[in-house]
């Protein structure tokens, strides 16, 4: 059994300065470390004998606009097969310039994933073979899914913001606390 | 000598297709070049199933043999535009599939109809957002619309009558008259 | 029949270049029969054989991911209907889970069975399409007929319950909108009974039918190691060689007290992958049985309830609301978000139909999620299908394409 505690001393005996914090959710603890070391962790996660995290589960990002200096915050997911574990890597950007190494050296299927993170949110992963957008049309000049950007298309006609309850107008129900 | 172990039953509910009105004498019938035409058109109409989503599944299950779509005359399915007749969009239209669509229509030739299936087709369903286009009638005309999300099968069987209807009613000269041009130079075929 | 007489066979000379090889661009579009939804591969041939391919998706990017920033818990669930859309239960059953997780509600015993039952009858019907749909691929029509007529059975169960047949949008937070009816239950026996033949001939149809064989084994195989670096799950890992399954894994809905095995492959061919996922029907069909069993040897309190008592977030029954106070209160603050849930961060993964199927939720306390990322399975293994087609022939890459079960809602969303 491999315990949330263990994984972290020996986070903590390796890496020292570059592990910033934890914290415990539910039943997976989120660890923060520093951007300039992310390739060098996983990599420390995937080699070790005894933590042996060899198994890239998903890789986004999330958009917070009100810290300023870390807005973005790039998260990995990591599973031990043989000890059945999960382990959350959070590292965090400055959307001024969202730099970070890619993974793609280490785990092949993170190129997508990496791909998807920059078509949303603007991430900019160095070294990345392709870093073209995945999802969205390549004409498009912005990254969605930052905060600031409505969900829908403002040049449509034929629906009518005011009766959605959405858009500036006076006849509002009231701010529903989003 | 062959016996017969299960009574041999005969379906006298058949129904047959009406001959139209006809002007008729010995061995001759005169009528609107326009009917007979539009008569042998709509029972045989082939269609190109354009499925992108949920609703492709429910076409399935439409052209499998609880619903079968072939004793409306679609026996073939046509893959390609160049044989079809009748474009059916099934699910999702996003703006990064549009054009794809109208060169579809495109490459289609004259008479063509095209059905609209589900909510996300007509008019974008539940997905009011940056990336879909919000119904296929922005890009390309349309005739037949089927609600739902995901439409019975029933459904789709109805919105297959009603092109039905509107193949075997069309007038001979419709395709080549001023007001169709004029459609579809609005929607920059032509 | 004409012969080409030898003074007409030195007229017809070919030009020079044509006798070179050179490699000739196909597009193997989003639009074509073979491809089960909408994605773009573009493929450098030389004849019939494949030198090297591009794989483009995103022609039906719907942003599910930020649609959900928007709506409320419950809003959420006829989009995760639309993800998978062959085994849709699997998705909404899922993401109810993940926001029991947040809130640490614990369920009784028979609303899991019954959670059971739906998840497993959801898995036969994808399974049903992705192998009769290898079939008409491989030119057999006749399986792909004649196991549709079953579909139609499950989809039944589902009107039953639910209301809906393919977007079904099942269950509330907390359990189920009403108790299983007696037609219900009629109908899952009905199906108990009678789909075991059939699966029997679908199989008699396709598993040591020569042609077959020779069409799918040896073709489009992936090593396990190679899998594993690009983050395979569900039946495409399993028939390489590894018996991840998230049920035994990381048990969810009291799955480690049923008793059922994983079939495993070896070479993590297009054959394999489609003796995995016969063997999981016939798993499921154990399952479903023995669900059914535990539900009826439950007794006393534990054999009444079909959902969890979370008053905060379960909508009451509409009778109680046209009637009685409390629970009209109840219903105007679960739809207008009166009630804030706990601010975390939680991850939950389900085994779909084709892999872990994942819901990353970051709740800040408001109406809706501050962010919702779904870790949807085919898009990750979809990286894999250029590399593995590479050197093949097209009608080989038709049937891998096919056989890895390809859902182009899940890849996009």
């Amino acid at each position: 059994m491999l315990e949330d505690q263990f994984i972290l001393e020996k986070l903590n005996s390796k890496f020292g300065e570059s592990i910033i914090g934890y914290e415990q959710n539910y039943d997976i603890m989120a660890v923060y470390g520093d951007k300039e070391q992310n390739l060098k962790i996983l990599q420390y996660l995937y080699d070790d004998e005894e933590l042996g995290f060899k198994f890239l589960t998903d890789l986004t990002a999330i958009h917070y606009p009100d810290n300023k200096g870390e807005e973005l915050v790039v998260t990995y997911l990591v599973y031990n097969m043989r000890k059945r574990k999960h382990l959350r890597l959070k590292f965090k950007l400055n959307i001024e310039k969202p730099d970070i190494y890619t993974l793609t050296s280490l785990f092949v299927g993170a190129n997508w994933l990496e791909r998807e993170c920059y078509d949303f949110f603007g991430v900019n992963f160095v070294g990345h073979p392709n870093l073209i957008r995945v999802m969205n049309v390549e004409e498009m000049d912005y990254f969605p899914l930052r905060k600031e950007y409505p969900l829908e298309d403002q040049a449509r006609k034929d629906k009518d913001d005011d009766m959605f309850g959405r858009g500036d107008s006076h006849f509002n129900l009231g701010k529903l606390n989003i | 000598m062959i016996f017969n172990k299960r009574p041999v039953t005969h379906n006298t509910n058949v129904k047959l297709v009406e001959m139209p009105d006809m002007y008729q004498g010995e061995g001759f019938g005169a009528m609107q070049l326009s009917k007979v035409v539009g008569l042998a058109r709509k029972n045989s109409i082939w269609p190109l199933p354009f499925a992108t989503s949920c609703c492709g599944i429910e076409f399935m299950a439409t052209m499998a043999s609880h619903y079968d779509l072939a004793r409306f005359g679609s026996e073939r399915l046509a893959f390609t535009p160049r044989q079809c007749d009748l474009l059916m969009v099934m699910g999702t239209i996003a703006k990064k599939m549009g054009p794809v669509v109208k060169q579809v229509y495109l490459q289609m030739a004259e008479p063509r109809w095209v059905m609209a299936v589900g909510a996300c087709a007509s008019s974008g369903g539940i997905f009011d957002t940056y990336s879909v286009l919000q119904g296929i009638d922005q890009i390309v005309p349309v005739d037949v619309y089927v609600p739902g999300c995901a439409p019975r099968p029933e459904a789709i069987l109805d919105g297959i009558l009603k092109v039905q209807e509107l193949v075997g009613n069309e007038d001979i000269r419709r395709r080549n008259s001023p007001e169709y041009q004029e459609m579809l130079r609005s929607y920059g075929i032509l | 029949m004409k012969e080409i007489k030898e003074k007409e066979r030195k007229n017809i000379e070919l030009p020079e270049e044509s006798l070179e090889k050179k490699s000739r661009t196909l597009n193997l579009g989003p639009t074509h029969p073979a491809t089960h939804g909408v994605f773009q591969n573009i493929l450098e041939m030389d004849g019939e054989k494949i030198l090297s391919a591009e794989a483009t998706v995103g022609y039906i990017h719907r942003a599910f991911e930020k649609i959900a920033e928007q709506r409320a818990f419950y809003q959420v669930t006829p989009l995760t209907d639309r993800l998978n859309y062959c085994s849709a239960p699997i998705n909404n059953l899922g993401w109810h889970m993940t926001v029991e997780k947040l809130l640490g509600v614990e369920m009784p015993k028979r609303v899991d069975y019954m959670r059971v039952i739906i998840m497993e009858l959801a898995r036969i019907s994808d399974h049903l399409i992705c192998n009769s749909v290898i079939g008409v691929d491989a030119g057999a029509f006749t399986g792909f007929l004649y196991v549709m007529k079953y579909r139609e059975l499950i989809y039944e169960i589902y009107e039953e319950i639910s209301g809906g047949r393919l977007t079904t949008n099942i269950g509330r937070i907390g359990g189920f909108e009403r108790d299983f009816n007696q037609i219900a239950w009629e109908k899952i026996d009905k199906f108990l009974n009678e789909y075991p033949k059939i699966l029997k001939e679908f199989e008699g149809l396709f598993d040591r039918n020569r042609i077959f064989m020779e069409r799918t084994q040896g073709v489009g195989g992936i090593s396990l190691e190679r899998a594993l670096h690009y983050g395979f799950t569900g039946p495409n890992l399993r028939a390489a060689g590894l018996d991840y399954d998230i049920r035994t894994a990381k048990p969810y809905s009291r799955y480690e007290e049923f008793d059922f095995k994983v079939p495993v492959g070896t070479t993590g061919d297009v054959y394999d992958r489609y003796m995995v996922r016969n063997q999981e029907m016939w798993q499921s069909l154990s399952l479903i049985r023995q669900a059914v069993q535990k539900i009826n040897d439950l007794k006393g309190e534990e054999a009444i309830p079909h959902h969890a008592d979370v008053p905060d977030y379960y909508l009451p029954l509409k009778e109680k609301v046209y009637t009685k106070m409390e629970e009209m209160i109840y219903h105007f603050k679960i739809i207008y978000g009166e009630i804030d849930p706990p601010v975390g961060e939680v991850y939950h993964a389900v085994e779909g139909g084709n892999g872990e199927l994942g819901f990353y939720l970051v709740s800040d306390g408001g109406r809706a999620a501050y962010r919702l990322h779904f870790r949807r399975p085919c898009f990750i293994y979809y990286q894999a299908y250029p590399e593995i087609i590479v050197g093949s022939l097209i009608s080989d890459a038709i049937l891998t394409m096919s056989s890895m079960n390809m859902i182009a809602g899940e890849m996009d969303a």
